[in-house]
């Protein structure tokens, strides 16, 4: 087969999951065009990714929950509220960063276990249960920020999670550029490639089938490219934000978790067929717990990223999240049918929402109109994963 | 990544073609209602049918038979228009004119009906509703007439001879009756075609029998039946003609006129060859060790707030296949599920002993871990994972056997899947094609492996051969045989007799939750279990 032959053929064959990469590269373009170009700076890339983190997480957390068939609407003042909590800490008992974090995330996952109780024991309705979490953290918020209003939090710590980036070293060579974030993008490539060698290799001492050689090296320089592209764009800013440290870290654990270990097959066994999964020796209960518990924990992040974001803890604060994390995890493929969906691709649907905002934002379209074009790419990014669905293999 | 799909030819034999036989004479006119000829229908990599001709007379009940996946339901999907025209090539003449439906509702217009294996009533509404869904009386254009509803939905029961009242909620009937329900329904939209998908596979002896009147009865008023059945018995009490699929071709159409319709004609035309005994020979072994033992077994659903098992003593020895025989709904499934764990959450009293030592079972998992298996009755529902791929389904059980510290390894499943596929002969390019794509029989296959891969002392397998074609059948009996010899134990629910005629040593009869008598295979006959299932 030829190389063209070839290429189309894994498209086609893959359509659905190189699809969002698409949209996305697309929409990206389109706002580096009407921008003139600031879409695409070092500056509005840095804050793009800074803005996107706190719905990332969530998203990532919401795509198992979704995967369950559950859904979890609490998130949202969830983390608001624990924010609150934590520059509560901070600035009345002068609890320091470092110790508030790690009570926060406990929290977090506590919150998550609680509303599991009544979806796993009891089999109420997780729509309902969270719509009850919504409201009770709804007014936690409002009862703790009810004396002081919005909580300045000054732990500089706390604050860097949010605005800060990660240190450079003063080499002397190539000015202005942030040396550190670029040898991290050598060495994510690097990474990138030993590992696609090496499965590659494996898969071929056990006789399976692997991508074309042609196909094989032209998606380790494309994604190779993709990610010397984004280096070189951060570097040329600030470097690597702790936030995306910090998201990059959980896709990470959640995405080995997800694909590699028996924990995560046990999450899509489930959401796939429950009474299959209960039948074939599967803690469907044990499994609620632990993604709800996730949820909750990553809720904590979210609120711990977004208060450390504003510097401040408001009455606000995750007023609308779960909406943002739900849309991000559909955009991205995830299946309200529930057994499918990759917490990869509830990553891209977060930036492919956030995206629109920004890009939108920069070309100063109205909010109401914003709001529009967000509601049309969500509903056409689920009925392309609808319709491709239909016809995949 | 899939692959180009190759559908292998089942057994690779000849393909006999005769050429089309139409009655001539009797109760049956020689005018064809439905003429199909020559339909071609590809799916991306297979060719599901390829120059099909089927051709019904006016009146008559025509069967189709076939293995699974020789293209049964895709002929009656493009009759139904479910697959429209210009996905098909070829031509469907029906009352004279070519039609060409674009969707179901087309061909319903001109009256075909199809009822399918999976019903489609809507159990939470009465049964006045569901029969006239999607076809109200209205009163006016906006507003339903619901009193010549009932009215007219208690003539239609009447006619598929059902005795209910028509204001019962379809989900307080039993699967026979709702089977019943539909046909009345496909009668109340005046239907000449009337198309039935495997009926009889989830029903009784006795609704099967009720059904297969009611078709008789349907014939006498001039309705048109095509009949799909994997019940060879029943095809040949009931057909007129018999039309034989295989591999996606026209094999033969044979008549009951001319007394071409006989069991072993039929096998020896879906398969290609003939069988000569479709129960494999096994010695039957005698061996003492008890591997199974269940004492003063006593179960309470708290759902349906009633005993379903009482004082139920049964056990099971090493390398022994037994058989447990009654009627649907007597609680042979609930004995299964109750034994294996206990996943619907009955009270449970009595002690079950495995290699004579007591076992306390309270999830599937400490059941999977104490040796035993539970392959589900219904596959689609508690057994597999459709939307996932074979390799993931095989190993779902016994993950921890291929993982290393929670890490699952991707290459040794797709080993042990490929195995299995070679081992049991499941029928796919692929191990990485997903289970919904499969056909029944090898979906049920990919079941028995996932239960086979937990390495167990004791099977059960509840209906194994449920809605499989003979070939199928038949290696799945082969393969028990080859387990038993291994020294595996097999418990065998089924509501076939000749089945658990054909492979049991023991025989278990269970009625309304009891046991009502246990039978050595050389004592056993159709007969006494019958009475003792039925008494």
């Amino acid at each position: 087969m030829s190389f063209t032959q070839n290429l189309q053929k894994v498209l086609k064959e893959n359509i659905r999951e190189y699809g969002m990469y698409i949209a996305l590269f697309v929409i990206m373009a389109i706002f580096a065009v009407t921008t003139k170009g600031t879409f695409i700076s070092s500056r509005n890339i840095a804050n793009l990714l800074n803005q996107t983190g706190y719905i990332a997480v969530l998203a990532v957390g919401m795509t198992l929950v979704i995967v369950i068939r559950h859904i979890d609407l609490s998130v949202g003042f969830l983390a608001g509220f624990l924010g609150a909590v934590a520059a509560i800490a901070m600035k009345t008992w002068g609890v320091p960063a470092i110790i508030i974090i790690p009570v926060v995330l406990a929290l977090g996952a506590l919150a998550g276990l609680i509303i599991a109780y009544p979806v796993a024991h009891l089999g109420v309705p997780s729509f309902v249960t969270s719509l009850a979490g919504w409201l009770i953290y709804r007014g936690a918020i409002l009862w703790v920020t009810a004396g002081t209003g919005t909580i300045i939090i000054t732990d500089p710590v706390f604050t860097a999670i949010g605005n800060g980036f990660i240190p450079d070293i003063p080499l002397g060579i190539l000015p202005g550029v942030h040396k550190v974030t670029l040898l991290l993008g050598l060495i994510g490539i690097g990474l990138f490639i030993y590992s696609e060698f090496s499965s590659r290799k494996q898969k071929e001492a056990y006789n399976f089938e692997v991508l074309p050689q042609n196909i094989f090296f032209l998606k380790l320089a494309f994604v190779s490219a993709l990610i010397a592209a984004v280096t070189w764009v951060l570097a040329g800013y600030n470097g690597l934000s702790w936030t995306v440290v910090i998201v990059l870290i959980v896709v990470a654990i959640y995405h080995f978790v997800t694909t590699q270990t028996v924990l995560g097959r046990h999450i899509y066994a489930v959401g796939g067929n429950p009474e299959a999964a209960k039948l074939s020796g599967i803690n469907v209960n044990r499994i609620i717990f632990i993604v709800f518990g996730s949820m909750g924990m990553l809720s904590a992040l979210s609120g711990i990223l977004f208060a450390a974001r504003l510097k401040s803890a408001t009455t606000t604060a995750g007023t609308l999240f779960e909406l943002d994390a739900i849309a991000a995890a559909y955009v991205g493929g995830v299946s309200a049918a529930g057994g499918v969906g990759k917490v990869t691709g509830s990553i891209i649907g977060a930036l492919v929402m956030l995206s629109l905002t920004s890009g939108m934002n920069l070309m100063s379209i109205d909010i109401s109109a914003q709001y529009m074009v967000r509601g049309v790419v969500l509903a056409a990014a689920v009925i392309f994963d609808v319709m491709t669905r239909t016809s995949g293999k | 990544m899939a692959l180009a799909v190759i559908v292998p030819a089942f057994f690779g034999g000849k393909i006999v073609m005769n050429t089309p036989i139409v009655n001539k004479s009797g109760t049956t006119s020689n005018t064809p209602i439905l003429e199909m000829r020559s339909i071609t229908k590809t799916f991306p990599g297979v060719k599901a049918l390829s120059d099909v001709t089927f051709q019904v007379a006016q009146g008559e009940i025509h069967c189709l038979c076939g293995e699974n996946g020789a293209g049964k339901s895709t002929l009656m999907k493009v009759l139904s228009g479910v697959y429209p025209h210009g996905e098909y090539t070829g031509d469907i003449v029906f009352g004279g004119a070519v039609q060409k439906f674009a969707t179901i509702s087309d061909s319903e217009k001109v009256g075909i009906a199809i009822i399918y294996q999976e019903l489609a009533l809507i159990p939470e509404m009465t049964i006045y509703e569901n029969i006239f869904l999607g076809n109200e009386i209205k009163k006016n254009s906006f507003m339903i007439d619901w009193n010549e509803t009932i009215k007219q939905a208690n003539e239609a029961i009447k006619k598929v001879k059902l005795s209910v009242n028509p204001e019962a909620k379809v989900k307080e009937l039993g699967v026979g009756k709702q089977q019943l329900v539909e046909i009345a329904k496909a009668l109340s939209k005046n239907v000449k075609l009337l198309i039935l998908d495997e009926p009889t596979a989830a029903l009784n002896e006795d609704d099967s029998k009720n059904l297969l009147q009611l078709m008789r009865d349907l014939k006498g008023h001039g309705v048109t039946c095509i009949l799909i059945s994997h019940k060879l018995k029943e095809v040949v009490e009931i057909a007129d003609s018999v039309t034989i699929l295989r591999d996606g071709q026209t094999i033969c159409t044979l008549s009951a006129k001319k007394g071409e319709i006989s069991e072993p004609a039929l096998i020896k035309h879906m398969v290609g060859r003939e069988i000569d005994n479709i129960y494999p020979k096994r010695a039957h072994k005698r061996s003492d060790e008890v591997v199974l033992e269940v004492k003063k077994w006593n179960a309470y659903d708290p759902n349906l707030g009633r005993d379903i098992l009482k004082d139920v003593n049964f056990n099971i020895k090493k390398g022994e296949i037994i058989g447990f025989a009654g009627l649907m709904g007597s609680g042979r499934t609930e004995l299964a599920k109750s034994i294996f764990g206990n996943p619907g959450g009955y009270h449970l009293k009595g002690q079950i002993f495995i290699k004579s030592k007591e076992a306390h079972l309270s999830h599937p998992h400490e059941a999977i871990s104490a040796g035993l298996a539970y392959v589900t009755e219904d596959r689609k529902g508690d057994g597999l994972i459709l939307m996932q791929d074979i390799k993931q389904n095989i190993t779902l059980a016994n993950l921890w056997e291929i993982a290393d510290r929670g890490i699952v390894n991707g290459n040794a499943e797709i080993k042990i899947a490929t195995e299995y596929r070679s081992s049991i002969n499941i029928k796919t390019p692929t191990v990485e094609q997903r289970v919904s794509n499969l056909s029944g029989g090898n979906q049920q296959k990919v079941s028995v492996a996932k239960w086979l891969f937990t390495k167990p002392n004791v099977l059960i397998l509840d209906e194994p051969t449920r809605g499989i074609d003979v070939g199928a059948k038949f290696e799945i009996y082969t393969l028990m045989n080859k387990l038993v010899e291994q020294g595996m134990s097999i418990i065998m629910i089924s509501s076939e007799l000749p089945e658990v005629l054909g492979m049991s040593d023991r025989i278990y009869v269970v009625n309304a939750g009891r046991i009502t008598g246990e039978l050595p295979i050389e004592k056993a006959t159709q007969e006494n279990i019958m009475e003792l299932a039925t008494s």
